[in-house]
């Protein structure tokens, strides 16, 4: 039995298309890169400034120059880069930066993502949140889909914002869904989950047409 | 040449109520001894400029701790709880800075533009009180340029002529920064003759640097 957060990374995996640029953020997001398809040419980059981010180093064989950027000790992979922090952010504003995959606090039916302060309760700062967000080409949100019982996903945020651009996918233990102008498409179902299950979840509208499959997960 | 200093001797130079731009990423490629040395020092009323306040127990973390910081300009501050709890009970001034617009602004100090413009910030609380310029149709944010009066790096090799390199992802802030303070400091982990780092690996030349922190204890 698969627990909600595996279900969440082995789903996400499965949108990381071969020959791209990919940042995975710190906590449920990094555990993507455990799922990634077999041999596929992918580069990971950690915003603290390298492209090409490796697995955990073998026990004793840590480098304290070499972290991801929840400052855990990583290795590079072979044609891995190390840049400085404004080319790191230039590839990410910039455009050359396909795909991020970040946590949420909140989305809502526009797509808006507030994940980096609760006001008054948690102000940790956006650290690279905002620009990756602005700048990805295509930016998915991995999160459980509500919060001690809270739906996550609302009409509208009531935490600040991330950034005003609508995010390309939330993917939740219970749901696949896709922002678009017109509202929140529901596009999967998760794992021996029901439409009216994921409704009662959900505090947003969702958009459901036609019949909506189960997700696949590798 | 450069002369060696001792970490004291360069804490000395810092003037109480100096605003100061410190490398590092979570203290990866952050001045350790130099910053020891200041907090040794007690130097007060200090503004920092960094991508994050680390942890209480490491880094410029430590200068939060002892109460030497009034201000930060940073881009997070999650894993310092006394920097939350010092900036919610108004003890610290603490300006929040998306990471990548912070580099674009010591970058623009340093390079001599008069400001950057970034969609980052848009529709969140870090537009408020900015101009919105708009540029061929399309809505960006102009952010102000940061300097600092003193730079302290930290990088793998500097030669006796100051020439600077780093290592993986000690680079962050450090060469960017470079550019942007008044007195440069540098807290190499080894000295090498001059010629033994190739022209090609120099990421901050020569010039920019002030001093350098001896590598004798």
């Amino acid at each position: 039995m698969m627990d909600a957060k595996e279900i969440i990374a082995r789903r996400v995996a499965r949108e990381i298309r071969p020959g791209t640029l990919v940042n995975l953020g710190i906590g449920l997001p990094s555990r993507v890169a455990n799922y990634g398809p077999e041999g596929i040419d992918v580069f990971f980059q950690a915003e603290n400034g390298v492209i090409g981010l490796g697995a955990r180093p073998p026990e004793g064989m840590a480098e304290k120059s070499l972290t991801d950027a929840g400052g855990g000790f990583v290795t590079a992979v072979p044609g891995a880069a190390s840049i400085d922090s404004a080319m790191s952010f230039g590839l990410i504003r910039g455009g050359h930066l396909d795909m991020t995959v970040l946590g949420g606090l909140q989305v809502d039916e526009k797509g808006h993502l507030a994940n980096w302060m609760v006001p008054g309760r948690m102000v940790p700062g956006m650290g690279g949140a905002m620009d990756l967000v602005a700048g990805a080409r295509s930016v998915v949100v991995a999160m459980l889909h509500s919060a001690k019982g809270e739906p996550k996903i609302l009409p509208e945020c009531t935490l600040p914002l991330t950034a005003e651009r609508r995010v390309d996918l939330i993917v939740t233990e219970m749901a696949v869904i896709r922002p678009t102008e017109s509202g929140l498409e529901l596009r999967e179902r998760g794992p021996g989950v029901s439409i009216e299950q994921i409704l009662a979840a959900t505090a947003a509208h969702l958009i459901i047409e036609g019949d909506i499959p189960e997700m696949e997960l590798d | 040449m450069k002369a060696a200093l001792r970490p004291e001797a360069a804490a000395e130079m810092i003037e109480e109520g100096a605003v100061l731009l410190v490398g590092g990423f979570m203290g990866v490629g952050s001045p350790h001894r130099l910053i020891d040395a200041i907090l040794a020092r007690g130097t007060g009323g200090l503004t920092i400029i960094c991508n994050d306040l680390c942890t209480p127990e490491k880094g410029v973390g430590k200068l939060v701790v002892s109460g030497q910081v009034s201000r930060a300009i940073v881009s997070h501050i999650g894993l310092n709880p006394l920097a939350q709890q010092k900036m919610m009970a108004g003890e610290m001034q603490v300006e929040l800075v998306p990471q990548g617009t912070l580099v674009e602004r010591i970058r623009a100090a340093g390079y001599g533009l008069g400001g950057v413009l970034t969609a980052t910030g848009l529709g969140t609380p870090v537009e408020e009180g900015k101009q919105i310029v708009e540029v061929d149709g399309q809505r960006f944010l102009l952010e102000r340029p940061i300097r600092g009066d003193y730079a302290l790096l930290a990088c793998h090799h500097a030669d006796y002529a100051g020439n600077l390199s780093y290592l993986l992802t000690a680079h962050n802030f450090n060469p960017i920064m470079a550019m942007a303070a008044a007195t440069v400091i540098a807290e190499p982990e080894h000295i090498v003759p001059v010629g033994m780092i190739p022209p090609d690996a120099v990421k901050t030349p020569g010039v920019l640097v002030d001093h350098l922190l001896g590598t004798a204890p």
